[in-house]
Formats: C-alpha cells, structure tokens, sequence
C-alpha cells in the first residue's frame, strides 16, 4: 500500500463505514424515536384508505360539527365530513410537502456548495454576496410575494420554497467542503491523480454531507410549518384538499362552538414536525464526529 | 471599539444586497402572464390612463431601461400606487407599520423575557428532569405552526374565558397593549423556543470556560457570575440569531395578522394577494426586505462592537 493509499483509507465517511459494518451500535433514542413517528407517518401517507374509516371528502349531512364520538374519533366539520379521516387523508398531501419542497433545494445546493467550497477564490466571493442578498429576504414574504405573483397552489409553492431554499444547503456544504479540501485524504487523492469531478463527488462530497443531511431533516419539518401556513391563508393547497392548513382553516370560524375541526389537525403537524426534529437530531449524534 | 475600516467594509456589503433586492422585486411584477401594465394600473382603466402608466413605467423601452426607471422612482422614495384603494404604496406602509412594529416588540420583550430564564434553569440543570421538560417543551413549540398557537391561544383566552379581546387594534396606548397581548404571546413563545435553544447551549458552553472558573475561585456570588459573566457572553453569539430572526418575525407577524385580523403590514401583505393588488406586493416586499437588511447591518455592528473578534 502506497502512503497516498494509506492516507486515502483514513477518509472519515470510509473509516465510519468500516466501524459500522463491525458491531451495529444501538441507535440513539432520539433516532428510533424520530424513525418511529415518520414510519407511522409514511404508512398512513402510503395507504390512508386502510387506515381512515371515511374518505376525504366524504360528507354525511346528519352528522354537521358532531363533537368526537365513536363513529367520528375526532368529530365532523361543517360538511359532515369526518376530522379524522381528513386529518389522516392530509398526511399524503403534507409529506408531499415536506419532499418536493425540499428535494431540488437539497440537491442542488449541496451540488453547488461543492462546487464553490472546492473552487474558493472569486467563485466562494461572489457566492457569499449572493447569499447575503438572498437571505436578507424574509423568507416567508419571498415565498407568500412569489405565490402571489405566480398564484395559488402547491406547484407554484414547490418553486418558490425550491428558489430560495437550496441557498442554506448551498453554504452548509460549501463550508464543510472547504474544511475537508485540506485534509490528508484530499491531498492523497489529488496526488492518486484522481480527476477534480471524481475527488469532489466520490472523496469531498460523502465526507461533507452529514450537516446538509441533518439540515435536511429540520428543513422538512419547516417546509410543512410553511406548506401548512399557505394552506391557511388560503395561498397553498386548495380546498376542498384534505391539508393540515386547510383543515386548521376550515375551523377558524367555529372555534367557539366546533373546536375539534382546528385542534386535531394541528396535533399531526406538532408530532410529524417533532419527528423530523428527532430524527435530525438522532442523525447528527450519528453522523457528525465527536469534537 | 468599533474598527472603522470594518463599519465601512459591512456597509459597503449593503449594496449588492440592496441591487438583488430591488431586482428580485422588479422581476416579481414581470413573472405575471401577460401584460404588466395590467398589474401595475389595474384592470378598469380609461385608454389615456394606460397611455400615461405605460409612458410613466417606460413600459415601451427595453427591460433594462425599464429597470433603471423603476430604481429611479424607489430611489425618490416613490414606491408606487395601490391599484385597489388609489393611494400611495408609501401611506399606505406608514399606516400599517405602527401596528406591526409595537406587535414584534411586544413578541421579542414576551420571547426574550420567556428564553432567558428557561435558558438558565434548563442548562444549570443539565440531564435532569427539568432540563428534559423545557427542552422538550421548546421543541414542540418549534414544531407547532404560528397559526395553530394563535387559534389555541385565542379560543382559550379570548373565546371562552373572555380575557382578552378577539382581535382588532385598540384605540389608546393601553389599549392596544391589551389587543396586542395574545398575539403578541403567540409570536413570542414561537420566538422564545428558538432563542431558548441557542442561549442554551451558549450558556453551556460559557459555562465551562476558564474565566468562569476564575471567577469562581475569585469568589464572586453565583448571581453576580451567571449574569456578568455568563449570561454577557452568551447574549453574543446569541445575538448573531437577531438578524434572521427579525425576518422571521415578519414572517410570523404575516400569518399573526391575519388569525387576529390586526390592520398591520402583513394583514395588508395578505389583502393585497387577495385583492391582485401588484404594486403593493412589491413595494412591501421591497420595504420589508431593506428593513430586515438594514437589521442585520446593525447586529452585525452590535457584535462587533460587543467582541472585537468579529471585526477581524
């Protein structure tokens, strides 16, 4: 084994993978916590029909602003239709959300924190001012002054959120490249000869991506915070779509007399959001080396 | 002591900021479909009141002369003409901004007032039992949407126990602190769980270092150390949060606004999308972005002025 190859063979995300494969450590319980919920979470997104005794939007006309009872766990709204299935049929359209509000963000971001981490120079300059203007936005007025231009719906929200939101990834990774540039493994790999393309993408990219993941999980449960308060407003999913927003909305007007319309909804954004955290959280315990 | 070479460097960093700023909001007005001129004068308008407009915008020259107009016009402090109530964006703005800014106030004396002291309590009691509830507490408040904490707070507080008023804006000063109260917990306690998190772990962390030890074998009382020492040291890097949060309180005003009808900025944010009003959007959006830019101008100078090291 050459030295460079030694050198190589001490890349952190190499030498984790190792100690992993040895003895699987007991996860961290914020992790099985996290993984617990967001499991639960999925199945009810995946196959809300076995789950929910009623459809989406299914009404009945006896049973308008029911309180909770046996038939309707968490109640009826002013429709007839039935909270907990609303609540349940929502978790498609909030995981949904959480995803495609985050998934161009994420990975184009992380692509170009890469590139500017490992370019530096006039490339990392420029793209520090870019940053600073971009994050001078309020967030959410961007995203509400872009949806208002472009209008309603999730589509238009998925590119607003995905215009702004790749920035934050964009200077996690390039931060953490610019670190993992100088150590040994990089220097090992450039003198391998290695290609620019291949020491990035294979070498710098594994060892620089746990904060952008970890950012990753928070950025999801905000996207639904977010996703959920267009709803409300009026300016994200439409109604009659079963949302969280939607439903927390469709409530407003009957806090006084039909509480159970806005309360209900409001505990599957308080646990999938904490879900999210934990397993964000649970991730950086497991990704992050201890300094 | 602030270094004069620094304040000039992070003014200086304003203005690319202020030039993205005003393309982003130049660009957002031309996104719509079709005409702009339709967006910026509305739909019900005389032949010669669209001669004039397109004359006035230079809707009839090229975008980048167009855009130089429209910096032209920001720049004379003209941000514009409501197209729904005929009045000028900046009146407008001047109305509403009273109302926004004694509810964030409120919200920050309210989050800074709740954060600090659970902050203590929780990292003086680090791994125990208390520790554990207001952490966990903290981030279930970071999951709960603003929305959702005001629809609670206003159907406990307001509906059933009928101790504050559902909504609206007072007439006197007292009056208004007393409407502002619930919406102003409400933004509060959202802000509280973040800041909590962060002085927190900055508190931990001081609370390790030397010259707090030193301070301790020196003999100074425990209060004298957690607030001379500690809580100094920790306000700083918990400062640094200020700017971002400042945007996010805008954002929370947006949404709090609306759940308690307030006539503030982001009520006339949110009217403004319903009504298709363009030349509000933009022009708010555009005052609200210089707004939080200028905030973090002044953090920034704070920090630096409170630990030299930033200023390097």
């Amino acid at each position: 084994m050459s030295a460079a190859e030694d050198l190589l063979s001490r890349e952190p995300a190499l030498r984790r993978r190792r100690t992993r494969g040895l003895g699987l450590p007991r996860p961290p319980p914020a992790l099985a916590g996290g993984l617990a919920i967001l499991l639960f979470a999925l199945v009810l997104a995946i196959v809300p029909a076995w789950v929910a005794p009623y459809g989406p939007t299914t009404f009945d006309y006896r049973a308008i602003l029911k309180p909770p009872t046996l038939v309707h766990p968490f109640g009826t709204d002013s429709f007839g239709r039935d909270i907990l299935s609303r609540t349940i049929w929502a978790y498609r359209v909030d995981l949904q959300i959480a995803l495609f509000g985050t998934l161009f963000p994420f990975v184009f971001g992380t692509l170009v924190g890469a590139v500017v981490g490992y370019a530096g120079g006039w490339t990392e300059i420029v793209f520090g001012r870019i940053v600073d203007a971009i994050v001078t936005f309020p967030f959410l007025v961007l995203v509400i002054a872009i949806v208002a231009v472009l209008g309603p719906g999730l589509i238009n929200l998925y590119i607003a959120v995905s215009a702004v939101g790749w920035v934050f990834y964009a200077r996690i990774v390039a931060a953490e490249v610019k670190v993992q540039r100088r150590l040994d493994y990089a220097a090992a790999a450039r003198v391998m000869g290695y290609s620019t393309a291949r020491i990035v993408l294979r070498h710098l990219l594994p060892n620089a991506m746990s904060s952008a993941i970890v950012y990753w999980m928070t950025d999801m449960a905000l996207c639904i915070l977010l996703g959920s308060s267009l709803g409300y407003l009026g300016l994200g999913a439409q109604p009659p779509t079963a949302e969280w927003g939607v439903l927390i909305a469709d409530g407003k007007n009957y806090m006084n007399t039909a509480w159970w319309i806005s309360i209900f909804p409001g505990f599957a954004i308080v646990t999938t959001g904490l879900g999210f955290s934990l397993l964000g959280d649970g991730l950086a315990d497991l990704l992050r080396p201890r300094r | 002591m602030l270094n004069l070479g620094y304040v000039l460097r992070r003014i200086l960093q304003m203005v690319p900021t202020l030039v993205f700023i005003l393309v982003v909001t130049f660009l957002l007005v031309r996104l719509l479909p079709g005409d702009p001129l339709s967006a910026i004068a509305g739909d019900r308008v005389t032949d010669a009141e669209v001669a004039s407009a397109r004359a006035a915008y230079g809707l009839d020259q090229p975008i980048l002369a167009q855009f130089l107009l429209y910096v032209r016009r920001v720049a004379t402090g003209d941000l514009g003409r409501s197209i729904v109530v005929h009045a000028p964006v900046w009146t407008l703005v001047g109305q509403r901004l009273p109302p926004t800014l004694v509810l964030s106030g409120m919200a920050v004396l309210i989050g800074v007032g709740l954060a600090v002291p659970l902050a203590f309590a929780s990292a003086l009691r680090r791994g125990r039992p208390a520790d554990i509830v207001i952490r966990a507490g903290a981030q279930v408040g970071l999951s709960m949407p603003v929305f959702y904490i005001g629809l609670v707070l206003l159907t406990v507080f307001a509906a059933h126990l009928r101790w504050f008023p559902v909504g609206g804006y007072g007439d006197s000063w007292l009056d208004r602190a007393y409407h502002l109260f619930l919406p102003a917990l409400t933004l509060g306690v959202s802000l509280a769980a973040v800041l909590m998190r962060s002085l927190r772990s900055a508190i931990v962390d001081v609370i390790g270092a030397e010259y707090v030890d030193f301070a301790r074998a020196k003999g100074l009382s425990t209060r004298v150390i957690l607030l001379r020492h500690v809580l100094r040291n920790a306000l700083i890097s918990t400062l640094a949060l200020l700017g971002p949060l400042v945007g996010t309180l805008l954002g929370g005003a947006v949404i709090t606004e609306s759940v308690f009808a307030i006539p503030g900025v982001g009520r006339l944010m949110i009217d403004s999308i319903y009504g298709r009003d363009y030349p509000v959007i933009q022009g708010l959006t555009l005052a609200l972005a210089v707004t939080v830019s200028l905030t973090f101008l002044v953090t920034d100078l704070i920090q630096a002025s409170l630990d030299p090291r930033v200023a390097r």
